[in-house]
């Protein structure tokens, strides 16, 4: 039978009627408090005025930005593939194509609209994942803040802006034509 | 018509009335507030987390830098202002009458059984005379006590069991399960407690042969206290002997208190785990806040008594010896006034046990709850008011 | 290749089953089924790109290879060996076959799975990738891909290819709906054969040698046939793009609902491409008595106003400073109010061709519940072509004549006479443009009331005395029949717009107000109430048309595109 016997503890007499175990944890937690008290342990990291940001890791998840490379090409050609995979479906594109007068003519395609929904995202780092261009990132800006839902929707613009430039990137469409 | 009137004593009106606002409003109601802010600073350094340490003076609202923190001291203002300004919502499924009746029966008994705790010894109002006020009543000390009744205990017991009622109801009016289900609990937790709360403290009144508070608490401060009998009286073999018994009541009464109160570990009829709030998981805005006032306000009752029964209430530790003793008629303002704070004094660090204890016990389970009240605390309760009449017989004077 | 005739349309004679073990299991096929075909009757499927059902086969993308065998030739005296199933055994061929142009043979073997099958499709897809840019996260085939699928299925994963690769054009204007890249071309020619078979257009052609083959249009002149678009429906990879399509929607967001395309009278049967309520493409649908595979350019992009943004969202009531909107409630009431404040010959209803049969069968039980005898539809002609395209503009003349019992536009002169006159007080045109039908804007004006349902805002609509909001063809159930007596059906794949409302809604809530409840809540209840009442269609119900539609009416019509698809058939060139 797959019946485990779990051998409960043998308690004598004054630990059953609470008398020592009560002792006992009154002194645990008196221990914490005191502890506390005189300022030898701290956990809580008072937010506002300290700061973890020195010591995010390189792994750390915060907003997704959408980056340019070294020569000012937006990265991004729109395939579609974040606003796909995104599990709240955050990402909202409408992509077009590239005027033949842009110097990135031979990109063909680049995003009209790029809307993330900070409301939505839930940092999981998907897009980033998916991305086969290399075009959207994770950064560690955490504290994403608006007074209203519209406030909250990064557009382009602000995506790039968050972004920044990014360099060492594959740039598989220099060598086009 | 005018004799009834000629019998009223205007001045012992005029002295209740002004005991009951300053006892219940400025004592026991802020006590409340700061139990529950002293409640959120212990549990959390006991947790090693830091706990409300902002709410200040918000001068940044005003246009100042810097708001001032003051430790988070204005916390319990916050939380009033956050519960008048929460939604009061009255749920359709609920019996109306009952459903709003109930948060007061809690808070009513809580309150009510305040009136006959000495909250100090008495206060000399004869200095008044030199600021030119004038009056007979002057000349003749204030006792600190709302109610000198003679049968306090009694009283005490008889109204806080009514608060039972305010949990039943709110449990069965609710008209849903989680509540329901608290309020039974409640009922049968609070009934079967009170049995081994009255029965502990029969001992200590055998020892006192007296139900007056006051007078309970001018004998320990004379003779020493309950579980301090070192200086008076309290130095005989018989008082040394019978501290025995005494220590049995006092640990009896405090967990019978705790039961009472619905104090964890034996907060059962909220317990969150399985009642989502207990018997008032449907009440919301201030008549929640009602709720959560009861049981703090229970609570400090419950430990001036318990500090008026075996703790000596007011009393100084080794008063008498020292000089800082009660005299009637002849006690000092500021000595009157020390006696106060030696009252809040022992009542804050009882507050701070009940915390400390909260956050360090988990809960009982229902059947554990029920063994212990019946098998062990109704049992011990009685052999002890047993053992103590036989020490009280044998042991000479 | 074998010129055995497989299926006559009319009476098919007996056909000479063949055995052949696929995978190790023995079926029997009709002699002359292609072996790539009678993998796919038993559920093995052959990777392919150049092989098309409908094109003939070159055989030139090498992806169909399978491995085949024979049993050998026994010497003369020796019993042939069998296997466990009493058939001879096979001879295994030491290098494989094209699936795709090679028949079925007794006692053949073939094995789509083993060793030397997926070696050499790893093999073909490699060689294809070689010069294959990096294209896919623009490129609008990913996603329904032939190359993509098979990478993943056959491919290596990984290239070992370190050379330069080979540039070719991108982004060549080859006709007016069209967009080619060369890069992406795997040299399939399914587009050349299409061109030079179906379309007999034949632009495209291969330029240059080896792997700098490129495919091009013919100097001076352009991909500009009312088919092209054909072409990037059967282009495996993304070489050929609709401009119209072109970088609109990524097509795994697509959902696709089976319809019709209602252009024309032909009733070509599509898939509709829509995503949170917009249209964003349409493909034609197999239907072998239809469309074949293929449909018209014409009728492919004819979806744009259905995400128009003049589309009529409200009921409007025409007021002394223009059209407000109003509530159903009251717009039908007042249609039914005017109906009631005229004699019935004095009301005239002008209805469309282009309404479904369930739509027509209500318009025809108003016209009767109110004794009018003025009521036709707008006959529209010319255009029809040799290939699909039916010189009947209307998609549902056929359910005019089969549930009125008329021929389209035979009263029309007559009402528009009336109108003209003065003798017609009141009209009510359902979907059609009076102004473009043959009616003076000053006539129209003259009417005491003219109520009309329509998609867009129009000449009409402005005209008249209350607009109802109808719905489009992607936004509808409802059969109709083609021109050659198919009744098929239509679905829906979008919501709405607005408060526009089905045809057949508006027209039972007027005769609801008219005449009184009628017991109709869904539109299969007026299938059920038409199959009652028209004899062609007894024993239908709107489920039971399915997919492909029944046959119902005999029209004597012919398609030509089809009827060249079967005599090619009939001769063995392709498989059809």
């Amino acid at each position: 039978m797959a019946t485990v016997v779990v051998q409960r503890p043998k308690l004598k007499w004054h630990e059953k009627w609470f008398i020592s175990t009560l002792a006992k944890g009154l002194l645990i937690t008196l221990g914490h408090a005191i502890a506390i008290l005189r300022g030898k342990k701290k956990v809580t990291m008072q937010y506002p005025e300290e700061k973890w940001d020195a010591h995010l890791p390189d792994h750390y998840r915060g907003a997704p930005a959408l980056v340019t490379d070294e020569h000012g090409r937006e990265r991004c050609v729109s395939c579609q593939l974040c606003e796909f995979i995104c599990p709240p479906r955050a990402i909202t594109i409408i992509p077009e194509e590239i005027p033949s007068t842009d110097p990135w003519a031979k990109v063909e395609k680049r995003p009209r609209l790029f809307n993330i929904d900070m409301i939505r995202c839930i940092y999981c780092g998907m897009c980033e994942e998916v991305c086969p261009e290399q075009a959207i990132f994770l950064r560690k800006d955490y504290a994403i803040t608006g007074l209203s839902r519209a406030e909250m929707v990064h557009d382009k613009k602000r995506l790039y802006e968050i972004g920044g430039v990014r360099e060492g990137l594959v740039n598989k469409w220099n060598d086009l034509k | 018509m005018g004799s009834f009137l000629d019998s009223i004593n205007l001045a012992f009106i005029i002295a209740a009335a002004v005991k009951i606002v300053f006892f219940s409003f400025m004592v026991i109601l802020p006590m409340v507030a700061y139990s529950v802010y002293a409640e959120r600073r212990v549990s959390a350094i006991i947790q090693d987390r830091v706990g409300p340490n902002r709410t200040g003076i918000p001068l940044t609202l005003f246009g100042g830098k810097k708001d001032i923190a003051l430790a988070g001291l204005i916390q319990p203002l916050a939380d009033g202002l956050k519960f008048f300004l929460k939604e009061d919502f009255t749920p359709a499924h609920v019996k109306k009458f009952y459903y709003w009746l109930a948060p007061a029966l809690v808070m009513v008994p809580a309150m009510m059984t305040a009136a006959v705790v000495p909250f100090g010894s008495e206060l000399d109002l004869s200095w008044l005379a030199k600021l030119g006020v004038e009056g007979a009543w002057l000349h003749k000390p204030i006792k600190a006590v709302i109610a000198d009744l003679n049968v306090g205990p009694l009283y005490i017991f008889a109204i806080a069991s009514l608060g039972v009622y305010g949990i039943v109801l709110a449990g069965w009016s609710s008209n849903s399960k989680y509540p329901f289900l608290g309020g039974v609990r409640s009922t049968s937790q609070m009934i079967s407690y009170e049995i081994a709360l009255g029965l502990s403290i029969i001992p200590v009144l055998m020892i006192f042969g007296d139900l007056n508070l006051s007078k309970i608490a001018q004998y320990q401060d004379k003779n020493g206290w309950l579980l301090l009998p070192l200086w008076g009286e309290g130095l005989t073999l018989k008082r040394l002997v019978l501290w025995i018994p005494v220590f049995i009541s006092f640990v009896i009464f405090v967990v019978a208190m705790f039961a009472e109160t619905n104090r964890a570990p034996f907060d059962l009829p909220e317990c969150e785990t399985e009642l989502v709030a207990g018997y008032h998981t449907e009440y919301s805005s201030m008549k929640f806040a009602l709720f959560f006032m009861g049981e703090y306000a229970a609570m400090i009752i419950g430990s001036g008594l318990a500090v008026t029964l075996f703790l000596g209430g007011w009393s100084i530790p080794f008063g008498a010896p020292l000089g800082l003793g009660y005299v009637e008629g002849a006690t000092p303002i500021w000595l009157g006034l020390l006696h106060i704070g030696c009252f809040l004094a022992k009542v804050v660090c009882f507050i701070i046990f009940f915390i400390w204890v909260r956050w360090t016990l988990p809960r009982f389970r229902y059947d554990q709850l029920m063994k212990l009240g019946w098998l062990v605390m109704f049992e011990l309760a009685l052999a002890n008011v047993i053992l103590t009449a036989a020490l009280m017989v044998w042991l000479p004077n | 290749m074998s010129n055995t005739a497989v299926t006559a349309p009319a009476s098919p004679p007996a056909v000479d089953l063949v055995n052949v073990q696929v995978n190790g299991v023995w079926h029997k096929f009709p002699k002359g089924t292609r072996m790539i075909e009678a993998c796919r009757q038993v559920g093995a499927l052959v990777p392919h790109y150049c092989y098309h059902p409908k094109l003939t086969s070159p055989g030139n993308c090498r992806m169909c290879l399978v491995e085949m065998g024979m049993p050998p030739r026994p010497t003369p005296g020796q019993e042939p060996e069998k296997d466990e199933f009493g058939m001879p055994k096979i001879g295994w061929m030491p290098r494989p076959v094209i699936a795709c142009a090679n028949t079925v043979a007794e006692g053949q073997g073939i094995r789509t799975e083993g060793k030397l099958s997926e070696e050499v499709r790893k093999g073909v897809m490699e060689l294809l990738l070689i010069n294959h840019p990096l294209d896919c996260p623009i490129c609008d085939q990913a996603g329904e891909c032939r190359l993509q699928e098979f990478s993943v299925e056959h491919g290596n994963g990984e290239s070992r290819f370190r050379e330069e690769k080979v540039k070719k054009p991108k982004n060549v204007d080859i006709g007016p709906r069209i967009r080619l890249d060369d890069e992406r071309c795997i040299m399939c020619s399914r587009c050349i054969r299409f061109t030079a078979e179906i379309a007999d257009d034949p632009v495209l052609g291969f330029t240059e040698r080896g792997s700098y083959t490129t495919l091009a249009v013919h100097p001076g002149k352009r991909l500009e046939n009312n088919y092209s678009l054909n072409t990037v429906d059967i282009c495996p990879v993304g070489a050929l793009t609709s401009n119209d399509f072109r970088f609109q929607m990524r097509v795994w967001f697509l959902k696709e609902t089976k319809s019709l395309c209602t252009k024309c009278g032909r009733g070509c049967n599509i898939e509709i491409s829509s995503r949170q309520n917009e249209v964003y493409r349409q493909t034609p649908r197999e239907n072998n008595d239809v469309n074949s595979t293929w449909m018209c350019d014409q009728g492919r992009l004819d979806f744009h106003f259905v995400n128009s943004d003049y589309r009529l969202t409200q009921p409007l009531v025409k007021k002394s400073n223009g059209h407000h909107p109003t509530t159903w409630k009251l717009a039908v009431n007042q249609v039914s109010d005017a109906l009631r404040s005229v004699k019935a010959s004095e009301i005239a209803v002008i209805a469309s061709g282009r309404m479904t049969n369930e739509e027509l069968y209500l318009t025809h039980a108003l016209v009767k519940s109110a004794g009018i005898e003025n009521y036709d539809v707008v006959p529209r002609t010319g255009g029809g072509d040799d290939y699909l395209r039916a010189d009947d503009q209307n998609p549902n003349s056929n359910g005019v004549r089969a549930i009125w019992g008329a021929e389209p536009g035979a009263k029309l002169p007559k009402i528009i006479e009336g109108i003209n006159s003065g003798a017609i007080k009141v009209v009510l045109a359902l979907g059609e443009n009076l102004v473009k039908a043959g009616l003076e804007k000053a006539a129209l004006e003259k009417l005491t009331f003219l109520a009309s349902s329509h998609i867009l805002a129009n000449a009409t609509a402005e005209l008249s005395h209350v607009v109802l909001p109808a719905a489009s063809y992607a936004e509808k159930r409802g059969s109709m029949i083609n021109v050659t007596g198919r009744l098929q059906r239509l679905s829906k794949a979008v919501n709405s717009p607005g408060e526009a409302r089905d045809d057949w809604e508006i027209l039972r809530d007027i005769i609801l107000a008219y005449a009184g409840s009628n017991g109709i809540h869904s539109v299969e209840d007026v299938f059920k109430r038409m199959a009652g009442d028209v004899e062609i269609f007894s024993g239908l119900t709107l489920a039971r048309i399915g997919e492909l539609g029944v046959q119902v009416m005999e029209t004597g019509e012919k398609v030509p595109l089809l009827e060249r698809e079967r005599e090619r058939k009939a001769k063995g060139i392709i498989v059809g």
